[in-house]
């Protein structure tokens, strides 16, 4: 009886194993799940976690585990243990996540030395895909939006003159750095710089902004934190009469997050933004989207742009499994992965094949009252649109 | 003059003090767990690696506060001075050989020390709380602004640190180099503040601890013994961020950070500091247990230390080890209470 009992449990064992082995991938997440990011690392993990449920059926079949690890700040060194014992320990097939740039920064030499496929979800800094030849990214780099505003700040605005303002910290320079080359290159004239203060706290605007008005610049560019930044930009902007004054105040799409913009409110309204995603894009897959996201996590919550980075990260996950049938070497990987074409909750994108960093649309939107809530309008398009930092060669991007 | 009365060297006290230097039976343990560790955990030195790095830290820390009573938050400057000292020098082609790299990040750390203690150090109490604060502050904003030499806020990375010896490389995936390397540094360092503190240097910091206006009446150079203390931790407080530079190959921001300096603070008090081996309880306790539990809830994890640290605050003043020194004076004295 007893040795029946063995046997059956042997036998019942080596199936389980036999068939996890086949059908289960593993992929580790890690994510800021505790301090000032978890808020982020929830919209991406709540994206990715949304891709499953609604595309069951492609996952199939496949199982996908997620392993989430708290990376808890962006010191680099917690993202680079949980990287390492992801690898180590629990030998997952595919890393993804990555809120904070220096934690990609950190992980990199750990990722080439691990040869696993690392799907970027949200960090921007542009060079980080060119320091390992495993990184994959489906969020965006700074340069996308900043890159695309200055052309279109010269070609659909028609402005010949722009002052910018910035907040002093790395996504800020980051942006002016790609505003100015492209609004210069296609025959703008960046007339002030005016960093602006760091990330911590937010200033008075007044003085910085009295500043940009004596310039009498066509546009005026700001590059500030999502939240009470923008806020206070807006209604600085309104009480020194910019607009009236004929300066159009512009800026990339992380001023008017989609989980701020309704809190800012009217004062928002006017705001013109150049970014990838906003939650009221007018296309099937987003209204899709949207609507099986409030379904799932609350009518008052919205997905935003990290949302849209883990959700657009998973499915390029699915498509890795998919292709490779469950067995993910990294190559293969990453030849799955380059020119894999999407229709994205942002439009259509693909991995461009030779910087393994994503092509996608960038749309010009304006702030608009609409059913007594703050709606994005699009006003214009830029279609495919390329890291221009990558793509270009410019400074950290040039190849040691 | 009264000579000392006879046999006064054999009384329990003085022989208590005489004897204070002398290597305890249970002080080999924590090298030998260290060691069983590496062969043990082969899949989790990289945490091991942080966690020694930590304990060189907080020891550095425990000789400013625990001995010399010094209260600082801002002690990750030097964490940071160190840091940055390899990884400028790794990243820029200057320097990249590990050991004197560390003697590098030493002597600029110590030099931090020195410059900002001989000015801090004339304050005290909250003062000196907010200028250390300070102090790490607008290194930390220097840092942030000298973007072409520190990498700014996305830091420096890929550092080119040589193998160790010329021989033993580090390797990312498998820290196992990095985790002997951290941990012979930390026993040289710990050697030499066990030394420092029982001798009669460290005897006059505990002195000026615990009362500063009687040192000043007999003479003791209060302010001198301070700043050279100062300076001192300083020094292991870079060879602390030397290291984790080097074993990371990385450097960043975070070096310079309050959350550094905060939570070495609160590793320290945990373990019972001006203890020697609080750091490593409290290095151990604190992070073994935010490590592993981060593991199991990644959102819902710091409830867990939250509960431990407030236990500890309420019901243990003087950390985890006055627990035990408490429970061991219990059981040598069973008479006491009679």
């Amino acid at each position: 009886m007893m040795k029946r009992i063995v046997a059956v449990a042997v036998a019942a064992l080596a199936m389980t194993t036999s068939w996890a082995q086949a059908q289960e991938v593993k992929v580790g997440v890690n994510l800021p799940y505790t301090g000032i990011g978890a808020e982020f690392a929830q919209l991406v993990d709540r994206g990715m976690e949304l891709y499953l449920k609604l595309n069951a059926d492609k996952v199939r079949p496949y199982k996908i585990t997620l392993i989430k690890r708290d990376v808890k700040d962006p010191g680099g060194a917690n993202a680079k243990i949980a990287v390492q014992e992801l690898l180590t320990q629990d030998n997952v097939d595919i890393l993804a996540g990555w809120i904070y740039s220096p934690n990609a920064i950190a992980s990199a030499p750990i990722v080439t030395a691990g040869k696993k496929l690392a799907v970027i979800m949200n960090a921007g800094t542009a060079q980080i895909t060119n320091m390992s030849p495993y990184y994959v990214r489906t969020s965006f780099s700074m340069w996308h939006a900043g890159y695309a505003l200055g052309e279109a700040a010269a070609k659909l605005l028609n402005a010949k003159t722009a002052v910018v303002g910035y907040t002093d910290f790395p996504p800020g320079k980051d942006s002016l750095a790609a505003f100015k080359k492209s609004f210069e290159g296609t025959g703008g004239k960046v007339i002030d710089e005016i960093p602006m203060g760091g990330a911590g706290a937010v200033p008075d605007f007044t003085p910085f902004f009295q500043r940009a008005k004596d310039k009498k610049p066509d546009v005026f560019f700001v590059f500030v934190p999502a939240g009470d930044h923008a806020a206070a930009v807006v209604k600085t902007y309104a009480a020194l009469g910019m607009r009236e004054a004929g300066i159009k105040l512009i800026g990339p799409g992380d001023i008017t997050q989609d989980t701020k913009l309704q809190a800012m409110g009217a004062a928002a309204v006017g705001l013109i933004t150049m970014h990838h995603y906003h939650a009221d894009l007018d296309n099937p897959e987003n209204k899709r989207f949207v609507e099986a996201w409030k379904k799932e996590y609350g009518a008052t919550t919205t997905p935003d742009f990290m949302a849209v980075g883990g959700y657009d990260g998973m499915a390029a996950i699915v498509h890795v499994v998919q292709t490779l049938k469950g067995k993910i070497g990294v190559e293969q990987a990453l030849e799955a992965l380059k020119g894999w074409k999407f229709a994205s909750p942002r439009g259509p994108i693909s991995i461009d094949p030779v910087t393994r960093d994503i092509v996608m649309n960038e749309y010009l939107s304006e702030a608009v009252m609409k059913d007594g809530r703050v709606f994005q309008k699009v006003i214009g398009k830029i279609d495919a649109v390329k890291d221009a930092c990558k793509e270009q060669k410019i400074g950290p991007c040039a190849p040691k | 003059m009264t000579p000392p009365q006879a046999g006064w060297a054999d009384h329990p006290a003085a022989l208590a003090l005489a004897g204070r230097h002398r290597v305890r039976v249970w002080e080999p343990i924590p090298w030998v767990l260290a060691l069983t560790f590496y062969f043990a955990f082969p899949k989790h030195l990289g945490f091991g690696t942080e966690l020694l790095v930590t304990i060189l830290f907080a020891i550095s820390l425990d000789l400013v506060l625990g001995y010399a009573g010094i209260v600082t938050l801002g002690h990750a400057a030097f964490f940071g001075a160190g840091a940055y000292t390899v990884g400028m020098l790794a990243k820029h082609g200057i320097w990249n050989e590990p050991i004197t790299g560390l003697i590098l990040a030493a002597v600029v750390a110590a030099a931090v020390g020195l410059g900002s203690g001989l000015v801090l150090l004339r304050t005290h109490g909250l003062t000196l709380l907010m200028l250390t604060l300070c102090t790490m502050a607008l290194l930390e904003e220097a840092a942030n602004l000298a973007h072409d030499y520190t990498g700014g806020f996305d830091g420096l990375d890929s550092l080119p640190i040589a193998p160790l010896f010329g021989v033993f490389e580090f390797n990312p995936l498998y820290p196992k180099t990095q985790y002997l390397y951290v941990l012979t540094v930390l026993f040289v360092c710990f050697v030499f503040v066990r030394t420092l503190v029982y001798s009669p240097f460290g005897q006059s910091l505990t002195g000026i601890r615990e009362n500063m206006l009687r040192m000043h009446a007999v003479g003791a150079p209060v302010r001198g013994r301070l700043v050279l203390c100062y300076a001192l931790s300083a020094a292991i407080a870079g060879v602390a961020g030397g290291i984790w530079a080097q074993a990371n190959a990385y450097v960043n921001l975070g070096t310079l950070g309050l959350d550094r300096a905060a939570t070495v603070l609160i590793i320290l008090v945990l373990g019972g500091y001006g203890r020697l081996y609080g750091a490593f309880i409290g290095a151990v306790a604190y992070m073994v247990l935010s490590h592993f539990l981060s593991k199991i809830y990644p959102t819902a994890w710091q409830l867990g230390l939250g509960l431990l640290l407030v236990v500890i605050a309420l019901f243990a003043r003087n950390g985890i080890l006055g627990i035990a020194e408490a429970a061991v004076r219990r059981l040598r004295t069973p008479h006491a209470t009679l």
